[in-house]
Order: C-alpha cells, then sequence, then structure tokens
C-alpha cells in the first residue's frame, strides 16, 4: 500500500501516527519490520478463508468438531491457525433450534486470526447496540428471518474471549467435498449475522 | 439510548473478505498496537478499555460512530495508552509531527 499522493500535505492522522511511530523506533519498543509483517499478514494472509476451512473441517470431521467446541483454540492448533493476540477463542454452533450471533459491545472485539479485520458495521454503535437489544430485529436487516422457534443468543466477545459462530451445514451440501465447502462458508455466517446457502 | 437506523450504515450489503484498510496510516496504526501489546507494553484487556474509552468520548462529543472513523478511534486510544505508560510525552508528539511535516514538506514541496 503506498499513499497515492505524495505531493499533498499530510493529514494531521497521517502525521500522528508517523510521529508515533517514529518515536517508538527510536527507543527501540518496535522495528520498522515487524510492523510492516503485520500489515502485509493482515492485508493478505489472514482473512475469512481461514475460518470458513475450520468450518469446512468440522462439517466433515466429527472428532475435530467436538474438539473445535470443547476447545477452539486446542482445534485451531492443531489446524496451525493461532490467535495473534493469544486469546481465547470459543466456537458456538448454531442448529435447527439455536441461532448464534456475535457482537463486542465494549469496542471491536473480532476473532482477527480466523477473520481478518473486522467489517465497518461490526465496528459501528448502531450494529452493537441493536444486537443486545433487537437481535431478532438486527438480523432481520441482513436478510435472516428466522422462525419464531429459534432460539437467538448473542455473545459478547471481550478482550479474553472471541467468539466464532459454527454455521448449520446447507441441506443439499452432503456430497461436497471439506475443500468444495471451505469455499460456500461465508464471514457473515461465521459472524451470525448470515446463513450459509448452496446457489 | 438513541437507536440510530442501521440503514445509515456504510457498506452493509456485505462483501467477501470485508474492508481492510482504507489507507495506509490506519494500518500502521493497527500494527503498532498489535506490536506493543506483543511486547508485553499493555494488556489486550487494558487495549479495548482504552479503545472503548476513546470510542465513548468521540461519541460524547457527537461523533456518530457509524464504523467510518473506527481508525480515528483507534489512534486517539494508541496515543492515550502510549503516553499514559510513559513511552512517548504528549510534547515530544507534537514536536515530531512538527518536524515530520516540514520533512514533508521540504521532500514533496507545496501544492498551492
Amino acid at each position: 500500500m503506498t499513499e497515492s499522493n505524495h505531493r499533498a500535505p499530510l493529514s494531521d492522522v497521517q502525521l500522528r501516527v508517523k510521529a508515533l511511530e517514529s518515536l517508538l523506533i527510536e527507543k527501540g519498543l518496535v522495528n520498522q519490520q515487524a510492523l510492516d509483517a503485520i500489515i502485509d499478514n493482515y492485508e493478505n494472509k489472514v482473512g475469512p478463508h481461514i475460518g470458513a476451512k475450520v468450518v469446512a473441517r468440522a462439517w466433515t470431521d466429527p472428532d475435530f468438531k467436538a474438539t473445535l467446541l470443547e476447545d477452539a483454540s486446542a482445534a485451531l492448533a492443531e489446524m496451525e491457525y493461532t490467535g495473534i493476540e493469544g486469546s481465547h477463542m470459543v466456537v458456538k454452533e448454531n442448529t435447527d433450534k439455536i441461532h448464534n450471533l456475535v457482537v463486542c459491545t465494549l469496542c471491536s472485539c473480532y476473532p482477527w486470526p480466523v477473520l481478518g479485520l473486522p467489517p465497518n458495521w461490526y465496528k459501528s454503535t448502531p450494529f452493537r447496540a441493536k444486537a443486545v437489544r433487537d437481535p431478532r430485529g438486527l438480523l432481520r436487516e441482513f436478510g435472516l428471518e428466522l422462525s419464531t422457534d429459534t432460539e437467538v443468543r448473542v455473545w459478547d466477545s471481550n478482550a479474553e474471549i472471541r467468539y466464532l459462530v459454527l454455521p448449520k451445514r446447507p441441506a443439499g451440501a452432503e456430497g461436497m467435498s471439506e475443500e468444495e465447502l471451505s469455499k460456500i462458508v461465508t464471514r457473515d455466517a461465521m459472524v451470525g449475522t448470515g446463513l450459509i446457502a448452496l446457489q | 439510548m438513541q437507536s440510530p437506523a442501521l440503514d445509515v450504515l456504510p457498506e452493509l450489503p456485505i462483501g467477501e473478505g470485508g474492508p481492510i484498510f482504507k489507507e495506509p496510516w490506519q494500518a500502521q496504526a493497527f500494527a503498532l498496537v498489535l506490536k506493543l501489546h506483543e511486547q508485553g507494553l499493555f494488556t489486550w484487556q487494558e487495549w479495548a478499555e482504552q479503545l472503548g474509552k476513546a470510542i465513548s468520548a468521540a461519541r460524547a462529543q457527537g461523533d456518530p460512530d457509524i464504523g467510518d472513523t473506527y481508525y480515528n478511534h483507534w489512534l486517539a486510544a494508541l496515543e492515550e495508552i502510549t503516553t499514559g505508560k510513559g513511552l512517548v510525552t504528549t510534547d515530544l508528539l507534537a514536536s515530531r509531527k512538527h518536524q515530520v511535516q516540514q520533512e514533508h514538506q521540504r521532500l514533496h514541496g507545496h501544492d498551492h
């Protein structure tokens, strides 16, 4: 990523970040290479495709699924995915009777290691407030009409626990391989704001 | 609490992958937090609280907080936590900011 217009004066936020970064580098608290590596990793390597692989494996491997629901961090470590902040991951399974929704009411805690960076709407106050006040109404805004006998459970993430939803495997996906399945799993389904349907 | 309508949210229609960083400074601010935390300079709990405070403060000043100013809050919280922990001082930050600006103008010239 490069700055598009070098001739333009730097904005206030650009100046503040550069000032802070250069001071912290001078003090030896961070180094440029490590910062670049983090940016590269989040921009190019970490994303919802990782979570999708985890979900696809859970759908096809009952033992893995059991471990995932019991101790998600251990299951992820098994797949060689570990959390950058070392926070605890908990996976909640959607069933015919239960739909899980993930939010962070404090700020925007999010299962980064498996989903990448959060979308804007996840970080917004309206989303955060409505997830708690009226989750069913919120889901309707995302196009999810849940039957009245489906219980909606809202999981409030925090600095210690990050939640991830294990979506329901869609009907008609019985014959699909783990790899094919991983391609139909969406980020929203893993946050709980989407369902997975076969096209 | 006021209940802003969700339809004011930018990017509510959802694509795969999701928005990453809109501008380079956002990625830089993001990486700084991760790195400082990794070095043990603050806990993730401390960071979450600091960010929560920055968001509340911005909202109290009228920011609708619909997601587009998120990294502004992130940067404000980063400045707070680094000065609060004595890693830098506000004076140093201000003078360095001035230097960076001077240097940028020297290298790239004025556009007007």
